[in-house]
């Protein structure tokens, strides 16, 4: 197995995450598309802990575990707007534009 | 080449790099095809229940990558976390803030289509460029598994007080989840 087979999968998943976050307008749909960012850099964490030692696999469940944080402090806000606004349309929330 | 396999099936454990890495490329290739085609579909999809759903394929692939790295722990912990967890989580916010589930065409920004499509693959260029030329043909030296034993002994070793701080990180996301969405 190359190294590489596993880094280019993570950096095509991160690229198609990082264009869902542009193009989604759904705020449930762009923080899946932040789990596919973050998957994509569990993936790399853990090939190099595969060549380098146990850190890799170490960081990779940190990040999970902030993921998983975030995850429901974006869900909790996204519900927050729902509630306030009837809408979930990221495009709509431009009071803090000058 | 016959001492090698040979010395390779004395070892008892059979790192893949030594063995035949076949079977390993082949899951790692139909688990890349089937990722990338679902992760494509959570970012394209236009039913947001779909796009969750394609989002389980996807973590499951991880999944299995972490298995061939042998890092079975990280899977489990994916599985659990990820597929058990935050997808459950995930489906209840599609269904707590959209009442009706099904298709619907005002989840993408067209305009920022083109946007999306040039950041995306100016980034992969750029990414897969740099990976090729430094990483080139460097084999996957897969050291020791990563057991339950090591992975236990990193976290509750060398690496406890970014454990602890996760866990306080954790509480602190939880009384702040309940506080955003309690009702006042």
């Amino acid at each position: 197995m190359l190294l590489n087979q596993f880094l280019l999968l993570g950096a095509v998943l991160f690229c198609i995450g990082v264009y869902g976050v542009i193009v989604r307008r759904n705020g449930v749909l762009v923080l899946m598309s932040i789990e596919l960012i973050l998957n994509a850099v569990n993936i790399n964490l853990v090939a190099f802990g595969a060549q380098h030692g146990i850190a890799g696999a170490v960081f990779a469940l940190f990040v999970i575990a902030v993921a998983a944080a975030e995850v429901g402090i974006g869900l909790a806000i996204v519900l927050l707007i729902y509630r306030n606004r009837a809408t979930v349309d990221l495009d709509e929330l431009h009071e803090m534009k000058g | 080449m016959i001492a090698s396999l040979l010395a390779a099936g004395a070892d008892p454990v059979c790192r893949v790099n030594e063995c035949s890495a076949v079977p390993a490329n082949i899951a790692f290739g139909i688990g890349a095809v089937f990722m990338v085609f679902a992760a494509v579909k959570v970012v394209t999809s236009r039913n947001v229940v779909h796009a969750a759903l394609y989002l389980v394929i996807v973590l499951s692939g991880v999944a299995l990558d972490f298995i061939l790295l042998q890092s079975e722990f990280v899977a489990v912990t994916q599985v659990l976390v990820y597929i058990g967890a935050i997808v459950v989580l995930l489906l209840f916010g599609v269904m707590l803030t959209r009442a009706p589930l099904g298709v619907s065409d005002d989840l993408d920004n067209v305009k920022a289509r083109p946007v999306g499509v040039l950041v995306g693959v100016v980034l992969l260029t750029v990414l897969a460029g740099s990976l090729i030329s430094s990483f080139g043909d460097d084999k996957v030296a897969l050291a020791a598994p990563n057991t339950v034993r090591s992975v236990s002994d990193a976290i509750f070793g060398p690496y406890l007080v970014p454990f602890e701080v996760v866990s306080v990180l954790l509480l602190a996301a939880l009384v702040g989840a309940i506080v955003l969405a309690r009702k006042e």
